[in-house]
Order: C-alpha cells, then sequence, then structure tokens
C-alpha cells in the first residue's frame, strides 16, 4: 500500500489532469512544505495557509510547468514565494527595509568562541534546545533564514536552492555562509551556558 | 598571530573558505591550507567544529518537526482531494 508512495510522480499523468497522480504528488511533499513554511512563519496557521496555497498554485500552473527544475524544486519555489509573500504582508510598514547588510560588505567576523561541541546529544536536542533553535531563525533576515532553510534543513543542493529562489549559486554560498555564521555565534551564547555553569 | 609558513592563511582568510570548506567544495589546497591552520588557531578550530555542528543540529531538528494533526486532511479538503483519501492516522 506504500508502494504508491515511492514510485516517482509521472508528470504526464499530472498534466492530463490526473486527480490521484496530483494526491500521490502531494503525499509525498506536504511534510517538507509545511515544513519549511512553519520554520521561514514560526506560526503554525500561517503554515498551514502556505501550505494550503502552494498545492492550490501547484494545481493551477501545472500546465506551466516546463520541467527545466524537478517537480519538488517548483514545489519549493511556489512555497517560498507564498512564505515571503505573507512575510511581507504581515510586516509592520515602519520596518519596510529593516534589512540592511548587503552581499559586498565583509563577513561579520565570529566572536564567540567556546567549544560547546561535545555536549550530549540530548541536551543539544533537548525540546528547550529545539525551541532556542527555532527562535534562533527568527532573528535571522528573511533572504537568509529561506537560503538556510532550503539548504541546510531541508536539504536541498545549493544549485536547487538557487533554482528555487531565482538566485545564482554565488550568491546562495553567500547567504549560506552569513547565516550559519549568525546562527553559530546565537547558539554559542546559548550552549555555553550549559558547559560553563559558572562564570 | 603570525604564522611560520610562506603560504599560511589568515582567521579572516579562513572564514572567507569556509562555506566551500563546510560544503566539501573546497580543493585540496584550501582544505590543506585550512586544516594546517585550525591546529594551531584553536578559535578557528572551534569555529569550524561549531558550524559543522549548528548545520547537524538544524537538520536534526527539521526531520523531526511533523505535522500537526488535522492538517493534512484540511489541506486535502481545500484541494477537493479528500474522497481521494483511504484513511490517515
Ligand atoms: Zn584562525
Amino acid at each position: 500500500m506504500d508502494e504508491t508512495l515511492t514510485q516517482p510522480i509521472s508528470l504526464e499523468a499530472l498534466r492530463a489532469g490526473s486527480r490521484s497522480e496530483f494526491a500521490r504528488l502531494v503525499e509525498q511533499y506536504y511534510t517538507p512544505i509545511y515544513r519549511l513554511a512553519l520554520k521561514m512563519l514560526a506560526n503554525e496557521q500561517d503554515a498551514e495557509d502556505v501550505l494550503q496555497n502552494t498545492f492550490l498554485k501547484a494545481m493551477q500552473h501545472l500546465k506551466d510547468f516546463e520541467g527545466r527544475s524537478s517537480l519538488s524544486t517548483w514545489l519549493y519555489r511556489i512555497a517560498a514565494n507564498e512564505a515571503l509573500m505573507l512575510l511581507r504582508r504581515k510586516r509592520p510598514e515602519t520596518s519596510i527595509d529593516a534589512e540592511p547588510q548587503e552581499e559586498e560588505a565583509d563577513l561579520p567576523r565570529p566572536e564567540l568562541f567556546s567549544d560547546w561541541c561535545c555536549l550530549p546529544e540530548q541536551e543539544l536536542l533537548s525540546t528547550e534546545s529545539k525551541t532556542q533553535l527555532d527562535f534562533a531563525i527568527q532573528k535571522l533576515p528573511e533572504k537568509l533564514r529561506i537560503v538556510f532553510i532550503l539548504r541546510d534543513m531541508e536539504g536541498l543542493s545549493i544549485k536547487e536552492t538557487g533554482e528555487a529562489l531565482n538566485l545564482t549559486e554565488t550568491a546562495i554560498k553567500t547567504r549560506l555562509l552569513r547565516a550559519r555564521l549568525a546562527l553559530r555565534e546565537i547558539l554559542s551564547t546559548y550552549y555555553k551556558e550549559r558547559i560553563q555553569p559558572e562564570p | 598571530m603570525p604564522h611560520e609558513h610562506e603560504h599560511d592563511i589568515t582567521c579572516q582568510q579562513l572564514l572567507a573558505s569556509l562555506g566551500d570548506y563546510v560544503e566539501g567544495e573546497a580543493s585540496e589546497q584550501i582544505c590543506r591550507e585550512i586544516e594546517r591552520h585550525i591546529a594551531e588557531c584553536e578559535n578557528c578550530r572551534v569555529v569550524v567544529d561549531t558550524l559543522n555542528k549548528t548545520i547537524y543540529l538544524y537538520h536534526q531538528s527539521a526531520q523531526s518537526t511533523s505535522v500537526p494533526q488535522g492538517v493534512h486532511g484540511r489541506l486535502m479538503q481545500a484541494l477537493k482531494l479528500d474522497y481521494l483519501v483511504t484513511k490517515k492516522g
């Protein structure tokens, strides 16, 4: 019964309007798409809206899908756009462009050097720690956050991330490194308390 | 910190190559330079290790994030595909 899930999706059947094939597409991708939206928006209701809109749009625009990227990348692309649009709608007008940093600027130098690597995994991934992880990505500027989520959380390649966001691989790499370094600093602040209880 | 080697990279140069290094895409020469640097520079060694760990932790936590109950059913309804769903947990 579950082997229907692992067979590759037939683009031909999808284009021919097969409802059952579309349902298989949904089964394969609804979890990662929901996750992407949730990590991006940090709100379950918003994530669900993005999830539904993503597949509704996919259904409507299937005929325009040219197959230049994979189906999954195409879905991520729709989802990323939906999430970014929702964020823009929600953002208060006062902070329209509170995202300065540009690609040309020097990389921020690392400032924290405590070695928290060897904390036990149950500590690093405790419920509280996971909440901190989620909290930390919300501090990233949106355009770094989306790159980090696609590449490092969902495991897309640099190339696929570029296709999903319509950015060059160089731009993806730059944003990715900035995102990773920023998160490393935030996590260092949190985890260092766990290795050094006293100052 | 002054370095002895002619081709030694600075901490700032290491930072610039870090993306490729972490992706496993750095050239053999860059890898050697980075490894030589972090053997002697504790701060950069920690940055490399905790950076890798950061990526690992986020990947792990994403993979363990599940979809709340009801989301799937409402999605199928919105897509008018619910009649196709046999039954899902
Ligand atoms: Zn160094």
